[in-house]
C-alpha cells in the first residue's frame, strides 16, 4: 500500500506516532493544550489499537513519577505535558534525566503562568533547558509526527541513555490541522526495534535506583551526564540519516533556508520558522538576500553548527518565544557566547515574540527583515534586544 | 501456613547489617517483618527519609531485592509506574518465567505518606494498582531533625513545635489516616506494631496476597526524636498499643476488626492501660509530666479514648 | 576501611548501585561502645533477638544462635532486652 497524506492536527500526529510506537506504559494527566494527545491516544486503548498500559495518574507529578518507575523498571514509557504541568513534575524531570531512563516526553509549548494564559510560547521548556533533558523543537504537524520515532532512538542509544523532550506549539501546532503523512506501521516498527535496555524487572540481577549520592560521588555522576550530552550529535547525525533511508524525509541538526547567497537571516525554532519562511519568500522577490536558520535542537545547544553556519552573513537576527528577565533571552544568549573567540562573526539582534501566544504576524517579520538590513550596513542595534509586536 | 521464626531465620534477610540507620532504631525491623512475610519476588519503593537515605549511601546498598527511591512525595506514583511496566511486560511476554508472581512494596516515613505523599498516595490507591504501601510511622519529620508532621500527637515536642514558656508542643491531634484510606474502600488495610511480630507479618502476608492496593501503617518509635534508649522500642510499641493509643486494626474488604491485643482489650481479656504508660518513658512528653502541663495529659487521653472509641464502633464494638 | 574512590569512567550511569547488599561490606561495628555476649548454656533458641535486632546481626548456624555479627552490630542492646532467658549480656567494649 502506498504512503499517502492523512490530515491531522500536530496533537494527532504526536498521539499517531505514539500508537506506532506502542510504548510498554503511558502515564499522563490532561492539560490544553497537550489534552488531545492523551485523548485521541486513550481511543487507541479503548479500541485495542495499542496494548500500552494506560495510567490515569491524578497529577503531572504523578505522570512523570510514574513514567520514571515505569522506565526504570525496563519499560519503554512515555508521557505528554505543557506548561504548568511541566513546572508540577519539575523535581522529577531532573530525577529522570540523572538517573538516565530513556523516557520520551511529548510538549506541548504553553506559555507558564502567571497570569495564567493557554496558548504558546516556550518559557515553560526553557525553563527546563538545564534539567538533562534532549529538546527538539517541531516546526510542522510532519517534524512532530517523525521526531517522536527519532527522539525514541536518540533517547534509547547506548552511548546516550537520556530522556527527550518532543515540543510542539500549543495550539498553533497542536490543533491545526495539515496533511501528515505516515510510514507503515512496520517500518516504524523495523526503524524504533526492541529496546535495549535493563531495569528492575529485566535486569539479571536486582539493583539500587536513586541512592543518596553526596560529596565522593555526586559530582563523578554529573560529569557522566555531562559527557553523555557530548554523545548526543554524533549519534542524531546518524539516526537522521537513517531515517531519511527509512522514511524518505531528511532532517538536519539545523535547518537552512535560502541562504546560499544570504546577507542576513532570521533564526528561530518551531512554528514561527513556518511564517518566517513565507516572509523570505516575499523579501527574495524583492531582491533581499534574506534567509533562515531553524535550530532543531535546543539540548544540547548546536553550539558548534551554529557558529560553522552563522558567520557565513553580515546580520542575524534571532527569535526567542521566552524571556529571561534580567537577562537576554536564551537563544541569543547562547547562540552569541558561541562567537565570544571568533574573529568572523555576525551582528545580532534578539527579538523576543510572541509570548502568551501572541501571533507574530508577516508584519512584524518584514520588520524584522528590514531591522536586519540597516544592522548589516551600518552596524546600529547589534547586540540589543526588543520585545516584537508589544503595545508601548 | 502458619509464620514460624524458626523457618524466618534460615531465609535471606532482604535488608543487610552495615545499614546506617541508627543504634537501636526499629524501622529496618519493620522492613524485615514485612518483606519476609511471604516468599515472592518483590520489588521496592522507597520515599526519601530516614530509611532510603541511611540504607543507600553510595556505593554502599542494604537492599538484596530490587529497589528504587525517586522522591520524597512519590513512592506511591514510581511503584505505580513499576506495577504497571510488570503489566505490560507481562503482556509482551517479557518477565522471567521466575518473576512472574513478584509482589511490589513502597515503603515511606509518615511525612512522605500522611503530609507530603497523600496525593500520589490516594490516586494510587483509587487507581487500584497492585501493591503494598507501608508507612513507618515515627510520627515526625526526624531524618529531617525531628520536626512536627501531621501524624505528631499532641504534646510532642519537637523543632517546630518547641516547648517553651507558653507552649506544650504540638497542639492538634494526628490525622487519622487509616480513615483515610479506608475511604479509598481498598481490599486490605492494617495498622501494626513491630513488637507483635506475629500480628504484623500476618497482616503483610495478607496485605501482599490480596489483589489490588493495600496500605499498613506500623508505629516505628524513634531514638532520637522520640528521646527513648536505644533498647527501648519494643516495650514503648508494646505500651502504644496496650494504651490504646496505636489500636492493631484491620480492615478487610470494609469490614473493620481489632486485632492483638486491642482485640483482648475490647473483649475485656486485657486491661486498657492509661496513656502515661505509654508517654512516661518519652523524652519527646517529658515536660508534660510537670504540674503544670498535667491538663495536657488529660487532653491526650480524652484524644486516645475517643478515637479508641471509634475504632472500637467501626469493629462492632458497642460503647 | 579504605575505600579507592573511583572515577566517573569506572562507575555504572545513574547513580544505579549494581552489587546488592553490599553494605555489607561497609563495618558499622565500630559504633558500637557495649558489645552483646551470649551464655550459650542459656540460650534456648527462641530467635527473639533474631527478630529484633534492627541490624541484621544475630548469627544463626543450623537452628541455633552461635553469636553475634560484630562487623555490623551497633550494641543498641535490643537482644539484651528481648532474650527471655538472659543469655545475652552487654559489657563495655574494650578498643
Amino acid at each position: 500500500m502506498a504512503a499517502k497524506y492523512i490530515p491531522l492536527t500536530g496533537a494527532e500526529s504526536a498521539a499517531y506516532a505514539m500508537k506506532q510506537i506502542n510504548p510498554d506504559v503511558l502515564a499522563a494527566y490532561p492539560i490544553t493544550p497537550q489534552t488531545p494527545i492523551v485523548m485521541k491516544f486513550s481511543e487507541y486503548v479503548a479500541n485495542g489499537e495499542v496494548d500500552t498500559v494506560s495510567i490515569t495518574v491524578e497529577s503531572e507529578h504523578s505522570a512523570m513519577s510514574a513514567t520514571v518507575g515505569a522506565a526504570a523498571a525496563g519499560a519503554r514509557a512515555m508521557t505528554a505535558t505543557a506548561a504548568n504541568g511541566l513546572a508540577l513534575m519539575w523535581e522529577i524531570v531532573y530525577i529522570a534525566a540523572s538517573t538516565r531512563l530513556p523516557i520520551v516526553m511529548g510538549i506541548v509549548n504553553r506559555a507558564l503562568s502567571g497570569p495564567i494564559n493557554i496558548h504558546g510560547d516556550h518559557s515553560d521548556t526553557m525553563g527546563a533547558r538545564d534539567a538533562g533533558w534532549i529538546q527538539v523543537y517541531s516546526e510542522n504537524n510532519q517534524e512532530v509526527y517523525d521526531n517522536y520515532f527519532m527522539a525514541l532512538r536518540i533517547a534509547e542509544n547506548e552511548d546516550v541513555l537520556l530522556p527527550v523532550m518532543v515540543c510542539q506549539d500549543g495550539f498553533i501546532t497542536s490543533h491545526s490541522v495539515e496533511n501528515v503523512m505516515p510510514a507503515p506501521d512496520q517500518v516504524v516498527k523495523e526503524f524504533i526495534g526492541k529496546k535495549k535496555f535493563k531495569g528492575l524487572l529485566t535486569a539479571e540481577k536486582p539493583f539500587t535506583i536513586g541512592p543518596l549520592d553526596l560529596q565522593d560521588y555526586y559530582f563523578e555522576h554529573k560529569k557522566q551526564q555531562h559527557e553523555a550530552m557530548k554523545k548526543v550529535f554524533p549519534v542524531i547525525e546518524a539516526i537522521q540519516k537513517e531515517f531519511a533511508e527509512k522514511f524518505g524525509r531528511k532532517y538536519d541538526v539545523i535547518e537552512e533556508y535560502r541562504t546560499e547567497d544570504a546577507d542576513i537571516v532570521i533564526m528561530g525554532m518551531s512554528s514561527v520558522m513556518g511564517t518566517v519562511k513565507e516572509v523570505i519568500d516575499a523579501a527574495r522577490e524583492k531582491g533581499i538576500k534574506v534567509g533562515a536558520v531553524k535550530p532543531r535542537f535546543f539540548r544540547p545547544f548546536p553550539g558548534e553548527y551554529l557558529k560553522k553556519i552563522l558567520s557565513k552573513f553580515k546580520a542575524v537576527g534571532i527569535l526567542d518565544r521566552s524571556d529571561s528577565f534580567g537577562s537576554l533571552p536564551p537563544l541569543f544568549t547562547e547562540t552569541a557566547a558561541v562567537f565570544y573567540t571568533s574573529s568572523t562573526k555576525p551582528l545580532v539582534k534578539s527579538y523576543i515574540h510572541g509570548l502568551g501566544g501572541r501571533d507574530t504576524t508577516v508584519k512584524l517579520l518584514e520588520k524584522v527583515v528590514t531591522d536586519l538590513q540597516k544592522l548589516s550596513e551600518t552596524g546600529e542595534g547589534n547586540f540589543t534586544s526588543e520585545y516584537l509586536g508589544v503595545r508601548e | 501456613m502458619a509464620i514460624l521464626l524458626k523457618d524466618l531465620v534460615n531465609k535471606n534477610v532482604p535488608l543487610n547489617g552495615g545499614h546506617r540507620m541508627c543504634p537501636g532504631c526499629p524501622t529496618p525491623v519493620i522492613v524485615k517483618q514485612i518483606l519476609m512475610s511471604t516468599d515472592h519476588p518483590k520489588v521496592a519503593a522507597n520515599a526519601t527519609g530516614c530509611l532510603e537515605v541511611a540504607t543507600t549511601i553510595y556505593p554502599y546498598t542494604a537492599w538484596n531485592i530490587p529497589w528504587i527511591h525517586n522522591a520524597f512525595e512519590n513512592a506511591a506514583a514510581t511503584i505505580a509506574g513499576i506495577e504497571s511496566a510488570f503489566r505490560a511486560l507481562i503482556k509482551r511476554g517479557e518477565i522471567a518465567e521466575d518473576r512472574k508472581q513478584t509482589k511490589f512494596i513502597a515503603f515511606g516515613g509518615d511525612g512522605g505518606t500522611y503530609d507530603i505523599g497523600l496525593q500520589s498516595l490516594s490516586g494510587a490507591l483509587e487507581r487500584g494498582h497492585n501493591f503494598l504501601y507501608v508507612c513507618y510511622d515515627n510520627e515526625g519529620y526526624m531524618n529531617t531533625g525531628i520536626q512536627r508532621s501531621s501524624a505528631t500527637p499532641i504534646g510532642a515536642n519537637t523543632t517546630t513545635t518547641p516547648v517553651g514558656k507558653v507552649s506544650y508542643g504540638k497542639k492538634e491531634p494526628r490525622k487519622d489516616l487509616i480513615s483515610i484510606v479506608a475511604a479509598h474502600h481498598i481490599p486490605y488495610i492494617a495498622s501494626a506494631a513491630p513488637h507483635n511480630w506475629m500480628d504484623t507479618m500476618n497482616k503483610a502476608k495478607k496485605a501482599i496476597e490480596v489483589n489490588g492496593p493495600a496500605f499498613m501503617d506500623v508505629i516505628s518509635p524513634c531514638v532520637p526524636g522520640w528521646k527513648i534508649r536505644t533498647d527501648e522500642w519494643k516495650g514503648i510499641s508494646e505500651a502504644a498499643v496496650k494504651t490504646c493509643f496505636w489500636p492493631l486494626i484491620e480492615i478487610e474488604n470494609g469490614e473493620w476488626r481489632l486485632t492483638g491485643e486491642s482485640k483482648k482489650i475490647a473483649d475485656g481479656k486485657m486491661e486498657k492501660l492509661p496513656v502515661e504508660e505509654f508517654l512516661k518513658s518519652q523524652g519527646r512528653f517529658k515536660h508534660l509530666f510537670k504540674l503544670e502541663n498535667k491538663d495536657v495529659i488529660k487532653l491526650i487521653q480524652d484524644d486516645v479514648d475517643k478515637s479508641w472509641n471509634y475504632y472500637k464502633r467501626m469493629a462492632g464494638y458497642n460503647d | 576501611m579504605k575505600e579507592i574512590k573511583k572515577s566517573w569512567k569506572n562507575i555504572p550511569i545513574g547513580g544505579n548501585i549494581l552489587e546488592a547488599g553490599n553494605s555489607k561490606n561497609y563495618i558499622t561495628g565500630t559504633w558500637r561502645t557495649f558489645i552483646p555476649r551470649l551464655d550459650k548454656e542459656k540460650c534456648v533458641n527462641c530467635f527473639q533477638c533474631w527478630m529484633f535486632c534492627p541490624d541484621n546481626s544475630i548469627s544463626i548456624v543450623e537452628n541455633k544462635m552461635v553469636g553475634f555479627d560484630y562487623d555490623h552490630c551497633k550494641g543498641c542492646g535490643m537482644c539484651v532486652s528481648v532474650c527471655p532467658t538472659k543469655a545475652i549480656t552487654m559489657e563495655k567494649e574494650e578498643k
